[in-house]
């Protein structure tokens, strides 16, 4: 098994052969194996032709893999080092997208950076899980214990999450929540405080309902009962929901979806891309595809556990249940589980930022797994 | 948090607590992502699991709704059949017509798009306001007619600019003509879009611009030459645009009908008449309608395209009512030329025989009424034919008198008076055959005195033009033929076209022989019509005149000798003629009226012997138009 290999000097300034040697490469293979099915998914969306999507798509992968073995090089006590100064950067772009961000659906949520279109909430996410990750990993179980510990990274999920909700962006400021909550529960937070706080949300909740914008209610009564408004909002659900039905246990094969290819699939190529998959390859090229996207959340697992250092293991499991949250929130959508709400699916949609941010997180990852047995300073009370 | 076992605060010391310290952290945090990790293992199983419910056990569900989603079946009208003359001759056919279709649905401005649209073919307000009705009437995906028989530089503006105009195409459709505009108009009738009340079952009234008979033949056969809707199965998308055709169900196009009437004849006696005059000619032996005119007329070619409201109003008030067709439609006393019906009933009663002398001293007093003759001076000894001959008007009050008002008009009714004649135009009236009952039934008293005056044609009646070719016609065949214009359904004949097809009346040879004897001497034998004989190489036509007043003639005029000429146009009477020729073998039966023609013998008669020389020209002497004609397509 490849994981198995250990690693030859655990001091600092192994060579750069060395390190390449201790990329997982069945992981970089999975990826690959991936974005090939995003590759397949985005031909049959652009009706066979490659030039619509998929060119695009293996392009921005093969840029996404560069960067991502880049950064699994760098050392992760740098990483640690700089984790803030990353945090800080996110935050300041994530001002810059409120100030000069192109509007878009009626939120600001992308600033044109060259030819990309980068969506910074995007990036926070990978940031934040950086920076709590640095915060916690040298605390100890007591230290946690002490509720004045646990406000620096509280202010650190909430500023972020403020200015998302600020764009307006719902669906990402709920998951950003979800992120930092599972790198606190990873870090040791104490039970109760978060069953206090989900308590608490539980309360705020239908007064936050009232705050919300009419097209954010709109989803989720929708979301409630889409044949409320088959020609509305809830036609989006419906007609993925045909399109995932009629595909059937074998699919309609590679282009016949006549759902995709009529059009009443809407964004098929962005949001609505593993409808597309199930339509065409059934429900047996949909749990396959889901089976590689579990294996690969399953991966960032075994990183945490190999990990010898709490930076690391708060790293995986942050990373591992960003991309497992990009994966539910977007099969549930697609499948009427739960509101629409714009999520892609990375790797297998068409969008370079979600591409690009997933890529770079999984980057640490392979850093953290590389530099696993890493000395990463003693623990503070 | 109070439980410390390796010391108190910051007492962390030494690298055996550091490691058992770590030790412990690490044992929490593989449980916590452990916890977090089976959270989310579940979380794939639960999607897993929705999967499988929708694509395996509801999976036939929604593959039935994506094939609802892409298919869509859609109708397409058949060409409607054609209305041919007796000749084979086109008289309701289709021509091409390109059309710009809206479907509001894919417009996101309705108003906008219009805006563009008449800029580069500009629309009327009225029609705005049609189309404006029409797309809140229909559902969204139906498409409206914005503008029909574009030319082809519009065409091609529309194309060109295409892109500005969404939801907006061009079509091919059809579009009824009507060659010989106002001549056949009552009897072709006209198509129009269907009324509300006939959208009915036919799936093909959605359709748009569809158009059904309104009027006339095409209403009549309406069913006929409509035609099956065809149905075509299309793979469209989202937004409803066509992808491929999946099936095609061919329709089932519309019949010709032919029609009995000889269309050159019809506009040779149109040409004839002038306005308020109303000529019908039979065929006397099986009673087909060669001609029926009426004048005046309107084009029925101005009902497809939409009847704007201004003509509509100036067709309606016009005093000479242009769209009623008077040989159906129009009611008049039949006058003299009723006497007929009158000895008939007379024969049949017994009341009277053929040589009966009856004393005419100009009047017949009755009670202390004078019923006056139209002969002041009298006509002396009249029998039945003499009294025909002359129209002798005492003679016929003497035997109303005797046979009784029911029996006349149970005659009349038999004659083909009063009665439904079925003739293949909606909305033809039946008129008013008078009886006892009827006016009792208003009512109001019947006095002999009434009878009198009916003996003559004069007062209750109210009789079509139609009806009295009819009565000529049996009278001329002794026949009970029916008045039809439908001569063959897609080729095959109807029955009817033989004279043995139809019934006899059951009146005596003896008494049909006198009465045609009676009125080939009204033409020939020195009767009221001698000025109106048929040149020779005809035939002899056997006929008889008729005046009505149409105003009462005072006893003031009657005394200082009444003059036609000096009256206003409007007071005049009508003047009627039935006639049928030739005598000895009659083919064409034939009902003139002039209204305000003063003068049967002088109006009528002459018009109708024109009219017959007119029908044995283009009919004649060969037996009528045996031939049933089946133009090439």
């Amino acid at each position: 098994m490849i994981f198995e290999r250990r690693l030859l000097t655990r001091d600092r300034g192994a060579g750069i052969l060395e390190k390449l040697w201790q990329i997982p490469w069945t992981f970089v293979l999975l990826l690959c194996g991936v974005a090939a099915v995003g590759y397949v998914a985005l031909l049959s969306a652009g009706s066979g032709n490659p030039d619509a999507y998929a060119q695009k798509h293996a392009i921005r992968f093969g840029f996404g893999l560069v960067v991502m073995l880049g950064i699994a090089l760098v050392d992760i006590k740098l990483i640690a080092r700089f984790a803030w100064v990353g945090y800080l950067g996110g935050l300041a772009l994530l001002v810059l997208v409120l100030v000069y961000g192109n509007v878009g659906k009626g939120a600001q949520r992308w600033i044109d950076v060259g030819p990309v279109q980068l969506q910074p909430s995007e990036l926070m996410k990978i940031m934040l899980v950086l920076a709590l990750a640095a915060w916690f990993h040298r605390a100890s179980w007591e230290r946690i214990g002490n509720p004045l510990f646990l406000i620096p990274p509280a202010i650190a999920v909430l500023v972020p999450v403020a200015l998302i909700l600020k764009q307006p962006n719902l669906g990402t400021a709920l998951i950003t929540c979800m992120v930092g909550a599972a790198v606190f529960w990873a870090a040791g937070m104490r039970w109760w405080k978060f069953a206090i706080g989900i308590a608490a949300t539980a309360v705020a909740a239908p007064i936050a309902y009232e705050r919300l914008h009419d097209y954010q209610r709109a989803r989720i009564t929708t979301f409630l009962d889409p044949e409320s408004d088959p020609l509305g909002a809830g036609y989006n659900i419906i007609q993925s929901k045909i399109a995932l039905g009629s595909g059937g246990l074998w699919g309609k094969g590679f282009l016949q979806g006549t759902q995709g290819h009529l059009n009443f699939l809407p964004e098929k190529q962005t949001d609505f891309i593993f409808t597309m998959i199930a339509e065409e390859f059934g429900l047996v090229g949909a749990l396959t595809t889901l089976t590689m996207l579990m294996l690969v959340v399953a991966f960032c697992y075994l990183v945490a556990f190999r990990s010898r250092h709490q930076f690391g293991r708060l790293l995986a499991v942050g990373l591992g249940t960003n991309y497992f949250l990009y994966v539910f929130v977007n099969v549930a959508m697609v499948t009427g589980s739960i509101p629409v709400g714009g999520v892609p699916l990375p790797l297998i949609s068409h969008g370079g930022s979600a591409m690009l941010t997933v890529m770079l997180g999984f980057g640490l990852l392979l850093s953290a797994y590389v530099h696993r047995d890493a000395e990463m300073g003693p623990m503070r009370e | 948090m109070t439980w410390r076992p390796w010391g108190g605060p910051g007492l962390l010391g030494g690298e055996r607590s550091i490691r058992k310290e770590e030790e412990r952290r690490r044992g929490i945090f593989t449980r916590r992502a452990a916890v977090l990790g089976a959270l989310q293992l579940g979380a794939f199983v639960f999607l897993g699991s929705r999967l499988y419910r929708l694509q395996v056990e509801e999976g036939a569900r929604y593959a039935t709704l994506a094939e609802e989603n892409r298919v869509s079946a859609r109708l397409f009208a058949p060409p409607r059949g054609r209305v041919l003359d007796r000749n084979g001759k086109v008289v309701a056919g289709n021509r091409l017509n390109w059309r710009a279709l809206l479907v509001a649905e894919q417009t996101a401005d309705l108003g906008a798009t219009l805006e563009t649209f008449s800029r580069i073919v500009p629309l009327g307000d009225h029609e705005r306001v049609r189309i404006e009705r029409e797309v809140r009437r229909n559902r969204r995906f139906v498409p409206v007619i914005l503008r029909e028989f574009l030319t082809w530089e519009e065409m091609a503006r529309i194309e060109v600019n295409a892109p500005d105009l969404p939801g907006i195409s061009v079509d091919m459709g059809t579009t009824r003509i009507y060659p010989e505009t106002e001549h056949l108009a009552h009897v072709v009738g006209y198509v129009a879009a269907p009324a509300e009340a006939d959208a009915g079952d036919d799936p093909l009234m959605q359709l748009p611009g569809i158009r059904v008979g309104r009027a006339g033949v095409e209403r009549h056969h309406d069913r006929i030459l409509r035609g099956r809707a065809g149905a075509v199965q299309v793979e469209v998308n989202a937004v409803g645009r066509v992808i491929r055709e999946l099936d095609r169900r061919e329709g089932i196009p519309g019949q010709d009908v032919q029609i009995s009437v000889d269309t050159e004849l019809q506009k040779a006696v149109r040409g004839k008449i002038q306005e308020g005059t109303t000529a019908v000619l039979l065929d006397a032996r099986n009673g087909e309608v060669l001609a029926m005119a009426t004048k005046p007329s309107f084009d029925p070619n101005i009902f497809n395209s939409g009847v704007s409201a201004a003509q509509w109003r100036q067709w309606t008030a016009a005093r000479t009512t242009p769209l009623i067709n008077k040989a159906t439609n129009g009611l008049y006393a039949p006058g003299s030329t009723f006497k007929m019906i009158v000895a008939l009933a007379a024969l049949e009663a017994r009341v009277a025989r053929p040589g009966d002398i009856v004393s005419c001293p100009g009047h017949l007093d009755f009670g202390n009424n004078r019923f006056h003759c139209h002969n002041r001076n009298g006509h002396g000894g009249m029998n039945m034919r003499t009294a025909i001959m002359a129209s002798c008007d005492v003679y016929f009050y003497e035997m109303a008198r005797r046979v009784g008002m029911d029996r006349i008009a149970a005659m009349g009714n038999r004659f083909g008076m009063g009665v439904d004649l079925e003739i293949e135009l909606p909305g033809a009236r039946r008129g008013l055959m008078p009886t006892r009952g009827w006016r009792q039934a208003q009512g109001k008293p019947w006095s002999i005195g009434d009878t009198i005056v009916h003996g003559i044609g004069q007062g209750f009646y109210q009789l079509t033009p139609l009806s009295l070719a009819v009565m000529t016609a049996r009278l001329a065949t002794g026949r009970a033929v029916q008045p039809h214009l439908t001569r063959a359904i897609g080729g095959r004949p109807v029955r009817g076209t033989r004279a043995e097809d139809w019934p006899s009346l059951g009146i005596p040879d003896a008494d049909m022989r006198l009465i045609r004897e009676a009125m080939w001497a009204v033409v020939n034998g020195g009767g009221t019509a001698g000025a109106s004989r048929l040149p020779s190489q005809y035939g002899q036509m056997a006929g008889k005149t008729g005046t009505t007043q149409v105003r009462r003639v005072t006893r003031e005029q009657r005394e200082r000798g009444f003059n036609v000429s000096q009256v206003p146009r409007e007071w005049r009477p009508h003047a009627l003629f039935v006639a049928y020729a030739p005598h000895d073998n009659p083919l064409f039966a034939l009902s003139v009226i002039v209204e305000h023609g003063s003068s049967g013998s002088g109006a009528a008669a002459p018009l109708a012997r024109d009219i017959m020389v007119e029908a044995f020209q283009r009919l004649g002497p060969q037996r009528p138009g045996q031939r049933v004609a089946e133009a090439p397509r």
